[in-house]
């Protein structure tokens, strides 16, 4: 291994449910300490591909290391070094917080010793020291949440698989979330986080876009934004219908969104000055508007890689 | 090792937590042994008495009259009413009102006198066998001549000697064996419905991606069951002891030997059925699928050397026919476990294949 080390690896990582191809042929080589996302609507096989990276499905064709063990061969002696949260919340509603943590504990078989400790710690570092005692069944979602984590760490793994975590979280909780992750990684976990919020994958270190199984695309927020072979114009328009209508007639233009009163505009790198185009445009039908070349953003990434997927379909 | 017995007693105690939470199911722990033992104990009675009956007297004579009185003495049926003619018999028969009729033709005396003709008809409801079977005992019923006995009584050519039922008691039969249907009943559902739950929940998602191994969740999955079970065969006996008078003629530790035995090989078939089924309401309409046949043809209901060969082969592999055999051995006869080795082997091959099979079918992959 060279200065940059690695946590995982995949080569050609395929999974077929009969004629349905889940995942196809995905490559993947995730750096150990960082936290790696996988991006993507559902059903693009985020959680399937997951699942196979645990050694809880086996490959259709491919194969995966996970901290240079095989996923197919060696998946039990992975299981104490790998921590798994669930989509679902999967931990035992009708026993209690600090119940379901002891039993945790016992099932990774931490030292008789430091059980109490650790789950102590963990109670304070979630935050549920003040719900020791409540029912699983009965926490909220961000709670729940919290002490789906707790467990997944409980016994320090250097991997941790988050499928969806934040799904059934408010955005402050998704904040505090965030925060963790980053503490955890700084300790040296690698994570690999499955999201379809755009906002939390641009937070990842770096990720994989997957649409229908396929890796469309991969690499840090910045080196995505730098490969896409558009350029993204914001405009502030009066009159911002008006603006959209106007500019749709433009046959250069690949996409347009609207966002409040802002307009964005994706236009293909091929046309040597965008803005100028747009401004052109919008003069000619007497629209005043403000318009600039902003760095596309990770929605614009993911039109963009998709796009491009589905017109090599066609 | 030592990490096996943590795993294996963490699986336990959260089990045990968990039906201390459920109180459906704590219910039925008590529920069920209680309710059916008193149904069944009560309910199920092979000593026939009391069928309802009605007569047609056309000779209507001194002797006639007699005849009648002896039938109703026997407490075999009662006599709902007397009607005018055999027809009307049939009628009441017809409509399910009487299952025994008794027609006695207006030359009755002399057809008694005459020994060579049947005196009397009975009509019977044969569709019952049992009922036939009442019918027949009837009708070696003798006809008494006033208090003088024309004939010496012969004695019968077989005495019957009637060993561990002396009052003819269907209790005495019924109760060991509800033990074994109680806990088929239980124990299966039980463990099936307690890790396809699991499933169901997500759990088991989690569960599979953690260190513990296949045989440890089994096993701590079984333990509780079988402690469960212990609670259920005392209060059965227990039970049966104060209700019905069933005495324990053997020794109480053969007793929870065989026990022990039964209880784990019904709990790995409800292991087995967990690896199948993924609902629970799968995993209870093949408890059963599986509980049926164990009730009718385990000897439970119907004496095991009275059924079709092909039965009692498919009998041979339920756990319930072993134990039932075991169970009235040690209860009903005082036998010793030790002269029934074989019926104990049964069951611990029944354990092993279904609990080998429970654990290879598991699979720690979603796959």
């Amino acid at each position: 291994m060279s200065a940059k080390q690695i946590a995982i690896t995949a080569s050609g990582l395929t999974m077929r449910f009969g004629s349905l191809v889940a995942v196809d042929n995905v490559d993947l080589e995730i750096t150990k300490g960082t936290i790696y996302g996988f991006l993507g609507p559902n059903g693009s096989g985020k959680s399937t591909t997951i699942r196979m990276l645990c050694g809880l499905l086996t490959p259709s064709a491919g194969s995966a290391t996970v901290m240079g063990m095989d996923t197919r061969r060696e998946s039990e002696s992975l299981k104490q070094r790998i921590g798994y949260m669930t989509q679902r919340f999967s931990l035992y509603e009708d026993l209690s917080v600090k119940e379901n943590l002891q039993f945790i504990s016992e099932i990774y078989a931490v030292a008789r010793s430091e059980r109490k400790n650790r789950v102590d710690e963990l109670l304070e570092i979630f935050s549920l020291h003040d719900r020791t005692k409540q029912r699983a069944g009965t926490l909220s979602g961000g709670q729940k949440q919290r002490l789906a984590l707790a467990a997944a760490t409980l016994h320090k793994p250097e991997i941790l698989f988050l499928d969806e975590p934040t799904s059934a979280v408010d955005p402050q909780n998704r904040r505090d979330f965030w925060e963790t992750l980053f503490e955890l990684a700084e300790q040296g976990t690698t994570i690999l986080v499955s999201t379809h919020y755009m906002d939390e994958a641009a937070r990842c270190h770096s990720l994989a876009i997957l649409d229908e199984g396929v890796k469309v695309a991969d690499g840090t927020p910045k080196q995505l934004g730098e490969s896409i072979s558009f350029h993204v114009v914001e405009i502030e328009a009066e009159n911002p219908n008006r603006a959209r209508l106007c500019l749709l007639e433009e046959g250069q233009i690949a996409s347009i969104t609207q966002l409040g009163i802002k307009l964005r505009v994706m236009i293909p790198k091929a046309v040597g000055d965008p803005l100028n185009l747009v401004n052109g445009k919008l003069a000619a039908s007497g629209l005043a508007a403000k318009t600039e070349l902003v760095f596309p953003d990770l929605e614009d990434i993911f039109v963009a890689v998709t796009e491009k997927r589905r017109e090599r379909q066609a | 090792m030592m990490n096996s017995l943590i795993r294996i007693y963490a699986v336990m105690r959260k089990e045990f937590l968990q039906l201390s939470r459920d109180r459906l199911t704590f219910g039925m722990i008590v529920g069920i042994p209680l309710i059916q033992l008193l149904m069944f104990g009560y309910a199920i009675n092979t000593d026939v008495r009391n069928l309802s009956a009605a007569y047609v007297d056309e000779a209507d004579t001194h002797l006639s009259r007699e005849f009648v009185a002896d039938m109703m003495a026997s407490q075999v049926i009662v006599m709902k009413q007397r009607v005018a003619s055999a027809i009307e018999l049939e009628a009441l028969l017809d409509a399910g009102d009487i299952s025994i009729g008794i027609a006695i033709p207006d030359d009755f005396d002399r057809r008694v006198l005459g020994r060579n003709r049947p005196a009397a008809q009975l009509l019977v409801d044969g569709a019952d066998p049992i009922i036939l079977g009442v019918a027949r005992q009837l009708s070696a019923l003798p006809v008494r001549f006033d208090s003088q006995l024309r004939q010496p009584v012969q004695a019968p050519l077989l005495e019957v000697r009637n060993y561990y039922n002396p009052e003819r008691r269907s209790a005495v039969n019924i109760v060991p064996g509800l033990v074994g249907v109680i806990l088929t009943m239980t124990m299966v559902l039980f463990t099936a419905v307690a890790i396809v739950r699991e499933k169901e929940r997500g759990n088991l998602e989690l569960l599979i991606n953690t260190p513990i191994k296949t045989t440890e969740l089994m096993l701590g999955k079984i333990f509780p069951y079988i402690l469960i079970g212990l609670i259920q065969l005392v209060l059965i006996l227990t039970l049966g002891w104060y209700f019905f008078q069933v005495p324990i003629r053997g020794s109480l530790i053969h007793v929870l030997a065989a026990a022990m035995v039964f209880i784990a090989a019904n709990l790995s078939l409800g292991l087995l059925i967990s690896t199948v089924a993924s609902t629970q309401f799968q995993a209870m309409q093949m408890t059963f699928f599986f509980f049926l046949p164990s009730i009718l043809i385990s000897g439970f209901m119907f004496p095991f050397d009275g059924m079709p060969v092909i039965a009692q082969n498919i009998a041979e592999v339920l756990p319930l026919t072993h134990f039932n055999r075991l169970i009235r051995g040690i209860v009903l006869r005082g036998a010793d476990i030790q002269s029934m080795l074989d019926e104990l082997l049964a069951l611990v091959v029944f354990m092993s294949a279904t609990l080998t099979l429970a654990i290879l079918r598991f699979n720690k992959r979603l796959d």
